[in-house]
């Protein structure tokens, strides 16, 4: 097994899937009147969060406390962050108190990398800048297994700030690891340079999503932040919302069993409209569940939890 | 003292015994001299550097004049130009002087500062350039280096201006609104790293935006650390209309990529960035074609806290000084003529620095020299460097080319591998 989870890259097929199978037997578990496990026990995990990021942070706390693992939050707010502190300097503040595994989530891209210089726990990244965030994508993964049964050459087209998103890249990689074919959607300006060569050379590029919905099995909305409007990557939120926001004339263009995902917090109307979100189709409320499910496999497995 | 060098090659040529004496190289015998067995060594025209910062005065705790200048002497250097982005800002003749005193008292280099263009870097107003240049400093290079001289219509009345004492500008080219929060070199790992790009184009348009004004003006321009394939096609097209332009390019831009910044180490971190491999293969073909003048460091020396950190919050730059000449080395081999040119003659031209980059075969020229033992070879370990500062990217490779002894002006900067101050 693999010690630390800092990008989807980390992950070759098998790993992932035994990720994704270990995920489903967690899953199990939650129906459980008990639904703890004494796995991690005597473990100890810390959430680094350098970003408020409550959904995340919440998810990684479920997951670790159901394997029975002390839990301490380590939060940029009111902390010794907050007075200065490196990174490094917590880092070994953390190494000091016999930190197992450290969760990070950070504003800037490679910190997870950083980190694991200088902790001898095991790193997970909860989402780096604009890098990566891959227990996003692997919880994506698995409801897209769940829904759909497979993941092996599944279309699936992801729509809108492809250049800014970790989602979208940990996605990018680990999709295309486990066979799925993915289609990048969004403005020209949106989109990184290179990303077929940069990530996996079997991603398609498209700006049209009018023209990808019908071929699509998933499709992927991206959070789309009004701060890039006043950056000039699009005139407006209106145009944006006109060309690449998923409504429901477009959601009548995908295939009946097609499944719309989008990893929060939405922007409901800019880039997808409320009755979309709220559909049948929509898998927003199961990625939030899936997620604790698939933090714990990840918790789990790295710790080499018994 | 006088040092006859026995046996010594100069640049490569059959081996001949060297007196120095008085300052210079005599054709005339001393029997007193101190002999040196310098069978096997290459002696070069003394290196040097018209890109350094010296971090003096403001953080001295990364670099001083005198930890710096033992560096560049060890490195082969005999002269440096030290850069204007000091705290203060090297804006005044005042500060230029200071750096230039302090050189002289450090005795190891010759240290000629360099002016900022623009009054604290601040790219709004002219600083007092011919201030500068009629201090005992006599500055001739003025740079804003850190920052571009955005404005075009200063940058022209700068370049104007120093017309009157033959001064010449130096442009760190980069336009700022395409390199916001820039981290790294735009393109397929800046996408996989998800770290902020910095494109080419940045750099390209503004070396085609100067060399216009220049040719414009009728002023003489120079180019900092060029780093890309394209900005290489605008300087040759330049040229060959007969612009006034030179160009340099650093070691790290002539062996390292950016596929260095994958392990998000901010020793790799540097501005311009590190590019991809065709841009290195160009840049090494227009060093030799001359295309590109000069070989310059951008020796940037950093605090340890300000590169053992997150990458986006690391300061960009690396030391250059006592790795460039085995990095050419390693590059190009034994080419000494084109070595001696890129490194000493030409720099010393461009900086208006007599008495360096001369002929060490003619009698009467200044002793500024270095001996090269070209067969042994190191390994780089960044706690061995005289620089006060450990960010070298080339931590644990093994270079070819030892420093043996450096002479400034007759006297012996660097014996035995060592600094003799």
């Amino acid at each position: 097994m693999i010690k630390h989870l800092r990008s989807a890259a980390d992950l070759d097929a098998a790993t992932a899937t035994l990720i994704l199978d270990t995920a489903a037997e967690m899953a199990a578990l939650s129906g459980r009147e008990v639904k703890k496990l004494p796995a991690l026990r005597g473990r100890t995990v810390v959430n680094l969060f350098y970003e408020d990021s409550t959904r995340t942070r919440i998810s990684f706390e479920a997951a670790a406390k159901r394997l029975s693992a002390d839990v301490i939050n380590f939060s940029a707010k009111g902390s010794s962050v907050s007075k200065g502190e490196s990174l490094k300097d917590t880092a070994l503040t953390l190494q000091a108190m016999g930190a197992d595994a450290v969760v990070i989530r950070h504003s800037a891209s490679g910190a997870p990398h950083r980190l694991a210089n200088w902790v001898e726990g095991s790193v997970v990244n909860a989402g780096d800048g604009t890098h990566e965030h891959p227990t996003q994508a692997l919880l994506d993964a698995y409801t897209m297994r769940s829904r759909l049964g497979r993941l092996d050459g599944l279309k699936v087209a992801i729509v809108g700030d492809v250049l800014h998103s970790r989602v979208a890249r940990s996605n990018v990689l680990l999709l295309t690891t486990l066979g799925a074919q993915v289609t990048v959607v969004g403005p020209p300006t949106l989109i990184p340079l290179e990303v077929g060569a940069a990530l996996s050379d079997k991603t398609q590029v498209s700006y049209d999503l009018d023209a990808v919905l019908p071929e699509s099995d998933v499709v992927m909305m991206l959070r789309v932040q009004t701060e890039r409007m006043q950056d000039s990557y699009f005139p407006s939120a209106r145009e944006y919302s006109r060309r690449y926001g998923l409504d429901v004339p477009r959601l009548k263009r995908l295939p009946e069993h097609a499944i719309v995902m989008h990893p929060g917090p939405m922007n409901r109307g800019m880039e997808i409209a409320p009755e979309v979100a709220d559909s049948p189709r929509s898998t927003i409320v199961e990625q939030v569940a899936n997620g604790v499910s698939v933090r714990m496999a990840v918790l789990y497995l790295l710790l080499g939890g018994k | 003292m006088a040092y006859l060098l026995k046996g010594v090659s100069v640049l490569g040529a059959a081996p001949t015994d060297l007196l120095i004496k008085d300052g210079v190289i005599s054709d005339k015998t001393d029997k007193d001299a101190v002999v040196i067995d310098a069978a096997g060594l290459v002696a070069l025209p003394g290196l040097v550097d018209v890109h350094t910062h010296l971090r003096e005065p403001g953080r001295e705790d990364a670099e001083t004049v005198e930890t710096g200048s033992r560096a560049a002497a060890l490195g082969g250097y005999t002269a440096v130009c030290a850069m204007a982005n000091t705290s203060p800002v090297a804006d005044t003749a005042g500060v230029v002087e200071q750096v230039w005193r302090l050189g002289r008292e450090a005795g190891l280099v010759d240290v000629q500062p360099i002016g900022a263009v623009t009054v604290g870097l601040a790219g709004k107003q002219l600083a007092e350039l011919g201030a500068m240049a009629d201090s005992a400093a006599t500055v001739r290079i003025f740079s804003d280096d850190g920052f571009c001289v955005a404005d075009p219509k200063l940058m022209r009345r700068a370049l104007e201006y120093v017309k009157a004492f033959d001064g010449v500008i130096a442009q760190h080219a980069e336009e700022p609104r395409l390199t916001e929060g820039a981290q790294m070199h735009e393109g397929e790992v800046s996408t996989r790293l998800g770290l902020t790009g910095w494109p080419a184009v940045a750099e390209e348009a503004i070396i085609a935006r100067d060399v216009l004004l220049a040719e414009h003006v009728g002023s003489r321009l120079h180019v900092c650390h060029v780093s890309t394939a394209g900005s290489v096609e605008v300087l040759r097209q330049a040229k060959a209309r007969g612009v006034r332009v030179t160009a340099e390019v650093t070691p790290h831009h002539l062996l390292l990529t950016d596929e260095l910044a994958a392990g998000y180490d901010p020793v790799f971190k540097v501005n311009p960035p590190l590019r991809t491999s065709s841009d290195v293969m160009a840049l090494r073909q227009a060093l030799r074609d001359g295309v590109i003048d000069v070989v310059a460091t951008d020796h940037a020396p950093h605090a340890v806290q300000d590169k053992e950190c997150e990458w986006s919050y690391a300061r960009p730059g690396m030391l250059g000084l006592e790795t460039a000449l085995p990095i050419v080395l390693s590059v190009f081999g034994e080419q000494w003529d084109l070595i001696a040119d890129r490194m000493s003659i030409a720099p010393a031209r461009i900086a208006g620095l007599d008495g360096h980059g001369g002929d060490l075969t003619k009698a009467g020229t200044p002793a500024n020299l270095t001996l090269v033992d070209p067969s042994a070879s190191w390994v780089v370990d960044p706690s061995g460097l005289a620089s006060r500062s450990r960010n070298t990217p080339y931590a644990g490779m093994t270079l070819p080319g030892r420093i043996v002894a450096t002479f400034l002006r007759g006297e012996a900067t660097v014996l035995d591998g060592k600094a003799v101050k």
